[in-house]
Order: structure tokens, then sequence, then C-alpha cells
């Protein structure tokens, strides 16, 4: 695998996962559970589709100099034309809304890791990365607040929403593991520089999650526990099928079309 | 416009002779251009009015934003997805800011809102209408958001403060909106297949009546807007401000390529305007009624939503009453 294949690859994580979560986020409009949150939710789920749409436009960058798979193909195109195979987003984003409990535990979880992430991509090797990185943590902060603040309310709330913070921490927690398995791709690029260290972002992340689902009252999972796995290969729940084909609908009933 | 048929609970316009020192000197810093602020004296007839008026206004905007909803998971690509998102925020903003006027008047939000989920107040009849293509966010933006515009302008001006300047501020995200959507069908019209321009067509041909209908009834079947006008919280008649709208919105028309389902339409040399067909009152009222095609699904989403985030608010009530305890504590 040369460097520019690896870095291909990376971006599209990068952006799938963004894109996947935004496209969730935005199957929640107009039933938020008060007028701010509708708000909130918005704005997040804008933050991540501008977000992907970055990270795209470079992996369509990167695959057309290197002329490697991929090439020729806009931002749009790799949105709104691959495949659910080829489709490489975490697990934990493709999973359904659920209530708000379920909503905030996979935003939470997410968000954490997401932090992270850009924090250690702001001083990737590679210019381009460390840019859109920077910029997109400045949202991701307020992302990181917000959910934060949810999980807190949810868990030390009423005995109800502490049951349901609880239920949905426990069923999102085996896509949790997956974000902090480092394949080849990850292995190349982290040696280069220019990607991040999967193993100290793991050390990070459980640091924060322990320390935070503590203060809500809630239970924290073992990270030992068995973890779903499966995105870098393209392989996901049954739940991203059916998001794509609603999302890429327009482009697949009328190919060649310009909107 | 977003307030259709809003009773003002007057059968009558008083003189000045025939009003108490208080209502005459309010009427006179009405006819004076004089802005009514929240804590000035006002009649409760206005005050009432205002309500009405304002909680229509907001509810529109919350509800209008459904039918944008159903094509934002299917939005073509990057671009559109993210005008579309922000433009549905942008109406979220809106309500939030007009609910915001509305309780300046002693209103409160969330009585207004369950009026809404009870039917005993409406929303824009426009809103009941489903959205079926991509075309649709093209039309929605361009006509309706082009209808309520016409209507918002004149409203900049309205007598009372805190709706007058929520107006200024939303004219000028509804104007960005209205280019926006008319970009839409524009890039489909010069860009697009046969199919495509199909789509546009019939879009139009759904939304063409339906936006006329966004000025309310004819004047002569109008009885609230005597009181309306004379208190300046309406500035232009409903059938004015129609006719304002269709003379700005054919030329656009002509100039996507694409015609109107109005056999009457035609320039009127004699009057300056253009001349237009009867709308259909019968069905105007159904859909006010609550028979138009998408009423109950609209009321349906927004009390689902509310219902269900109950367990949400309590407990963020609960944890912020915990949190205050804690710090009382400390």
């Amino acid at each position: 695998m040369t460097q520019n294949q690896a870095l291909f690859e990376y971006l599209l994580r990068l952006g799938d996962s963004d894109l996947i979560l935004g496209q969730r986020l935005c199957e929640l409009v107009g039933n938020a559970p008060a007028l701010e949150e509708e708000m909130a939710i918005g704005n997040v789920a804008l933050d991540l589709i501008g977000q992907a749409r970055s990270w795209m436009t470079l992996a369509a960058e990167v695959a057309s100099a290197a002329e490697i798979e991929g090439a020729g193909r806009s931002a749009d195109d790799l949105a709104f034309t691959r495949d659910e195979r080829a489709y490489r987003n975490l697990l934990i984003v493709e999973q359904a809304n659920g209530n708000f409990a379920d909503t905030m535990a996979r935003q939470y979880l997410f968000d954490v890791w997401h932090f992270h992430l850009l924090s250690a991509l702001s001083g990737s090797a590679d210019e381009r990365i460390a840019a859109i990185a920077a910029k997109g943590l400045k949202e991701v902060i307020y992302h990181l607040r917000r959910s934060s603040a949810w999980i807190k309310r949810l868990g030390d709330g009423t005995e109800e929403s502490h049951a349901k913070m609880q239920d949905a921490i426990d069923e999102i927690w085996t896509y949790s593991g997956e974000m902090f398995i480092a394949d080849e791709v990850d292995s190349l690029l982290a040696d280069a520089g220019i990607g991040a260290d999967l193993n100290q972002l793991r050390s990070l992340w459980q640091a924060d999650v322990q320390a935070l689902l503590a203060e809500a009252t809630l239970n924290c999972p073992s990270m030992d526990e068995y973890m779903q796995r499966g995105s870098k290969q393209g392989l996901h729940t049954e739940q991203l099928g059916f998001l794509l084909a609603e999302m890429q609908f327009l482009p697949r009933a009328y190919p060649g079309a310009s909107w | 416009m977003y307030a259709q048929l809003v009773d003002t609970g007057a059968k009558r316009l008083k003189t000045l002779e025939e009003m108490s020192p208080e209502e005459r000197a309010f009427q006179e810093k009405i006819d004076a251009e004089i802005k009514i602020e929240p804590k000035n004296w006002m009649p409760e007839g206005y005050r009432r009015t205002l309500i009405r008026q304002i909680s229509q206004h907001a509810h529109s905007e919350i509800v209008g934003m459904l039918p944008e909803k159903n094509w934002l998971t299917r939005a073509p690509n990057f671009k559109r997805k993210l005008q579309l998102l922000a433009k549905i925020q942008d109406e979220g903003g809106h309500g939030l800011y007009l609910y915001s006027a509305m309780e300046t008047l002693g209103a409160d939000r969330d009585e207004e809102v369950a009026k809404l989920h009870s039917g005993e107040v409406k929303y824009s009849s426009i809103f009941n209408y489903p959205a079926l293509s991509w075309a649709d966010m093209g039309t929605i933006g361009w006509l309706v958001d082009g209808a309520a515009i016409v209507n918002q302008v004149v409203l900049q001006r309205t007598s009372y403060g805190p709706y007058s300047r929520a107006m200024i501020r939303i004219c000028k995200e509804e104007s960005f909106h209205q280019r926006q959507g008319y970009q839409i069908l524009l890039h489909m019209m010069q860009n697009g297949t046969d199919e495509q321009k199909a789509m546009v067509q019939d879009s139009i041909n759904r939304f063409w009546w339906p936006a006329m209908m966004m000025f309310g009834p004819h004047d002569s079947d109008s009885p609230n807007s005597a009181q309306s006008m004379a208190w300046k919280i309406k500035r232009m008649s409903n059938d004015d401000l129609r006719q304002r709208f269709i003379d700005q919105t054919v030329p656009q028309l002509e100039f996507l390529g694409c015609t109107a389902p109005d056999p009457d339409l035609k320039w009127n040399e004699t009057r300056g305007h253009y001349d237009f067909g009867e709308i259909d009152w019968t069905e105007f009222y159904d859909v006010v009624k609550g028979n138009g095609p998408c009423n109950r699904d609209r009321l349906r989403t927004r009390r689902k939503a509310i219902e269900e985030g109950t367990w949400v608010r309590e407990a963020a009530s609960a944890y912020a009453a915990k949190q205050k305890q804690k710090n009382a504590a400390a």
C-alpha cells in the first residue's frame, strides 16, 4: 500500500463518519424535544456535513493527483454514489436515532473521540489535514460541551431519564471499541506523523468517558467487553444500506443529472 | 403571508370620540407612526390580536420546517444539503425570535404551542401541501418564501415595536432563501434534463394557487382587516399584497421558461398590473379547516415531538434544580 492509497482511505473514513452522523441528525429535524434543541441538532449536523465535505474534497484531490482508485470522482460522487461496502464510517454513527438518550449516547461517545482525534490531527505533518482538523476542532469543542451536558442532565435528572440514559450507554457501548482498532492504514500514517495514534486516543477517551459518566451517576461499562468491528473493511450493520438508499436517491435515480 | 384570518374581536371601528382617553392617546400615537413598546398601555383587543398574529406566524415557521425536512435527507449533493439545512435552521430561529416577541405581550410559549396542537389556533395553510419532489425545495423557497416576504416587508412598519424589529431581521434571511429557491429551479431549467424540467413545471403547477392563497381571503371577505389596519398591525390589504406578489413573480416565472396554471393570467396595460383568475376559495377554507393533504400529519409530527420530549424536559428541570441546591449548599 502506498502512502497516497493509505491517505485516500484515511480521508474517506474521516469524511464518512461525519457525513453519516450528520445524516442521522438530519432525520431528527422537526422531532427535537424542544425548539432550542431543534436548533442545536441542526447546528451539529451542519458542522458535521461541512466537515465531511472538506475531507471528501481532499480525498478526491488525493485520488486524482496520485491516479489511484477513486480518481476523477468529486466529493459529491464519493458521498452520493458510493455503495455500502465502500463506505468507511464507524459502525457507531450509523446506529438509529432511537430515543433522545440513545441519540445523545451515540453523540457523546463519538464527540469525545472526535475531539481527541481532531486535536491530534491539528498537528498533522500534512498541512491540508492539519487545516481541516483545526477548523473542525472549533466546532467539535461545542459539540462535546453540549453532549456532555445532556449526559449529565439525563443521567442525574429523573429516575426515568437515568434508566434511559444507562440503557442507551449499555446498548451503544459495543460499537465504541472499533474507534481504537488500528489497521495498516492507521499505522502507516501514524508513523509518518500524518495520522493520529489510536492507542493514545484510547486512553484519553477512556479517562474522559469514565469521569463524565461517574459525574452523571452512570455506570461505565468495561472497555474489555466484546466490541463490534468491521467498518474499516466496509462491513456494516444492516442499518447503513437504508440510510444510503435514502441519501443517494436522487443521484442514483437520475444518473448524470446536475442539481 | 404566514398569518391568515386573524380575529381582532372588533365588529366595527370606534371613532376617536367613542374611545376612552387612554384609547384615544393610543390611537393618536399609532396615527403618528410612533411604535408601541411592551410596557406601553394598549387596548386588550390590540394585545390579543397581536398575540394571535405573532403566534400564528411563529407556528408557521416551525411547521414550515417539516415539508423541507421531507427532502433534507434526500438532498442531491453537499451544496444543496447544506443550504437546505441552513434554511431550516433559519426558520427555527425565526420561530424562536417570534415567540420571544409574542412573550413581550404577556403570552406564554408553551400555552400557545398547546393551542396549536389542540387545533385551536392555525398556521399558514401553505404548509398543509406535500413536498413531492426535489423541485419543491426550489418552489417553496421562491414562491412560498417570496409570498411571505411581500407581506413581511410591509410588516417591518407594523405598529408593535418588537414585532417590527423581528420582521426587519427575518426579512434579510427570507430574501436570501427566496433567491436560493429560485436558483434551484433556474439551475434545473438551464442545466437539467427533460425530466428535471418537467419536475420544475409540475412543482409550480402544484404550488401556484396555494401560494396565492397565502395572502388570505379577498378584502371584501376579510372582516378583521379594518381594525388591524386602523391599529397598523396590518399595513396593506390582502388583495393589494397578492397583486404586488403576482406583479413581481410573473417576470421571474417567464425568465425560468415556465408557465402558471392560470389561463386568465395576463398583463393589463390599463391597470398597470397583471390580471389573474379566481382562487378556489372552497379549497382554501377546506385546508384552513384541517382538510388539506397534510394537516393531520403536520400536527401529529409536532405533537409527537413535544410529547416524546416530555421526559427529557423533566430531566433537564430536575437536574437544574439539583444543581441549584448543590450550589446553594456550597
